[in-house]
């Protein structure tokens, strides 16, 4: 689907192809903050580190203004230009993955205010393996979800559809041990309670980089495929080719 | 530009995929039971001179009491085909139709159509209003005074009624027997849509209705072409595809004479099917 992407640059008016070559660039770059921000929240917790737990909560207002501002580009594009068929589709898919990329910026906040409680426990806590486990595959699905709006893939997008599914599983069967560490020894409820919110986010995470997957198949393909269930997408899709 | 394309030019394009348009007519009636023919365009080839094809092989079912926009670039034989539907290109030298087009059952270029009634049945408004240098009232009523109505009841009764649905009659009630040529443009273009609606068209032809008006006439155009298409089929050019965009529910995009993509007006700009189209309402060069 390169082509797509070389063409939101074809446009008779230069300025218009400047304009949306923008936005969609701020976007990418707002993606990339928004990763930092959610590995520096999961080393933040590994590490116990404080400080870096600290900085990521101050800088979630960096990624605020990002949106705010993303936001301002693509509605003066659709006041001016009123874009049709996929420049339209550009527009919406960038105004609803920058307000996902957010929402994945306050979750890496929450986690990151986690890790400055955790820091506080003196103890080693137990349940650090389900969350870096997690915490990678969440990193993954974020990165092959920005990757596929920038290749303009539905394929890896629905890929990523697909891995959410597997988080979800994770984080069930993650739940699961932190209950088991809570009736094993009482006096770790407390932390393990903050474990379990920043698994939380993570699985949040999981579900706003499936969502961007879905603006990237509405991008390419132009289904609307939210509310559908895995299969018949993945049929859609590959039946569409 | 002009109408006109040479066939060498067009050779290879000649090719382009035939549309289906029955099977979104039929996907749109699924949802929209209503849903009927009102003109079947089969096969229609139009030559302004031997080796002048402006329409190739168009095939086209407009649906009835909707309204239907034709897009496209200039000379793309949008304007060409809005024509066909009321003859009007029998009046243009040397330019030769072939293929059929069923307005109500009957092939309207047979021989036996009168030519006249068909421009009753179907009306068309242009891009400069055209009003008669008359009366506002005697405008509406003259249609019907070429049949020998002239009883001052009848005509009365059309005039309000026809105005009224143009959209204008509170703004010239009061000065119904003042000349035409003292209205705003943007009245002058309704006044001529409430005289071809006085004389009951089944179908109305609107040839860039609102280019040559302000915005806000513009707007009250599209309101009326909004409050029409509940009676008459309505099929409209434009070359402001926003217009198309808000206005009609069905687009055909046209590019060289052919008739590359037809389908309901929600799918073609917001996620057309063909390269050609996209590249169209994007402002893309192709």
């Amino acid at each position: 689907m390169n082509s797509q992407a070389e063409e939101h640059g074809h446009h008779i008016s230069k300025q218009f192809n400047a304009e949306l070559e923008d936005v969609k660039n701020h976007m990418m770059e707002m993606g990339g903050a928004v990763e930092k921000q959610l590995n520096d929240a999961l080393a933040s917790v590994v590490n116990a580190d404080s400080g870096l737990g600290s900085r990521i909560v101050k800088e979630d207002d960096e990624i605020d203004a990002m949106e705010l501002k993303i936001d301002e580009e693509a509605s003066l594009i659709l006041a001016r230009r009123q874009p049709a068929a996929s420049d339209l589709r550009l527009v919406l898919a960038i105004i609803k993955t920058v307000r996902d990329l957010e929402r994945i910026g306050d979750e890496s906040a929450k986690i990151a205010k986690m890790g400055i409680k955790l820091s506080e426990e003196r103890e080693f806590p137990e349940g650090f393996v389900e969350f870096k486990h997690l915490g990678e595959s969440v990193t993954t699905l974020v990165s092959q979800a920005l990757d596929a709006f920038a290749r303009y893939d539905a394929e890896a997008a629905l890929a990523v559809a697909q891995g959410d599914a597997d988080v979800d599983k994770e984080y069930r069967s993650a739940t699961r041990s932190m209950i088991t560490y809570m009736m094993e020894d009482p006096r770790s409820i407390s932390r393990v309670l903050n474990l379990l919110w920043a698994l939380r986010a993570l699985e949040r995470i999981g579900d706003h980089a499936k969502n961007i997957a879905e603006h990237v198949i509405y991008l390419v393909k132009g289904m609307d495929v939210r509310h559908e269930n895995l299969d018949s997408l993945a049929y859609q899709i590959v039946d569409a080719e | 530009m002009n109408d006109m394309n040479t066939k060498e030019e067009l050779e290879p394009n000649s090719d382009v995929r035939k549309v289906d348009v029955s099977s979104v007519l039929k996907e749109e009636s699924a949802a929209d039971e209503q849903l009927e023919t009102c003109i079947d365009v089969k096969d229609l080839d139009l030559f302004y001179a031997k080796d002048k094809q402006a329409l190739i092989n168009i095939d086209l079912n407009i649906p009835k009491q909707r309204v239907t926009a034709f897009i496209g670039p200039s000379g793309c034989g949008k304007s060409s085909l809005l024509r066909c539907f009321n003859r009007m290109n029998d009046l243009v030298d040397d330019c030769v139709i072939e293929g059929k087009i069923v307005l109500d059952g009957q092939n309207i270029y047979e021989r036996d159509i009168d030519v006249a009634d068909l421009r009753r049945r179907v009306g068309m408004v242009f891009q400069k209003p055209n009003p008669f240098p008359k009366s506002i009232y005697e405008n509406v009523a003259y249609g019907l005074r070429i049949q020998g109505i002239n009883t001052k009841r009848v005509l009365d009764k059309v005039v309000e009624e026809s105005l009224k649905a143009a959209a204008l009659w509170d703004e010239v009630k009061d000065r119904l027997h003042d000349s035409a040529l003292g209205m705003s443009g943007g009245q002058q273009q309704r006044l001529v849509i409430a005289r071809t609606i006085a004389v009951e068209p089944e179908v109305l032809l609107l040839d860039e209705p609102a280019s040559a008006l302000d915005p806000i006439s513009t707007l009250k155009i599209e309101e009326l072409i909004n409050e029409l298409k509940k009676k008459y089929t309505i099929i409209i050019v434009t070359h402001n595809m926003q217009q198309a965009a808000r206005v009609s529910n069905y687009t055909a995009f046209l590019y060289m004479g052919n008739m590359v993509e037809f389908d309901t007006t929600d799918n073609i700009f917001t996620n057309p099917k063909e390269k050609q189209t996209e590249d169209y309402i994007t402002g893309r060069y192709g």
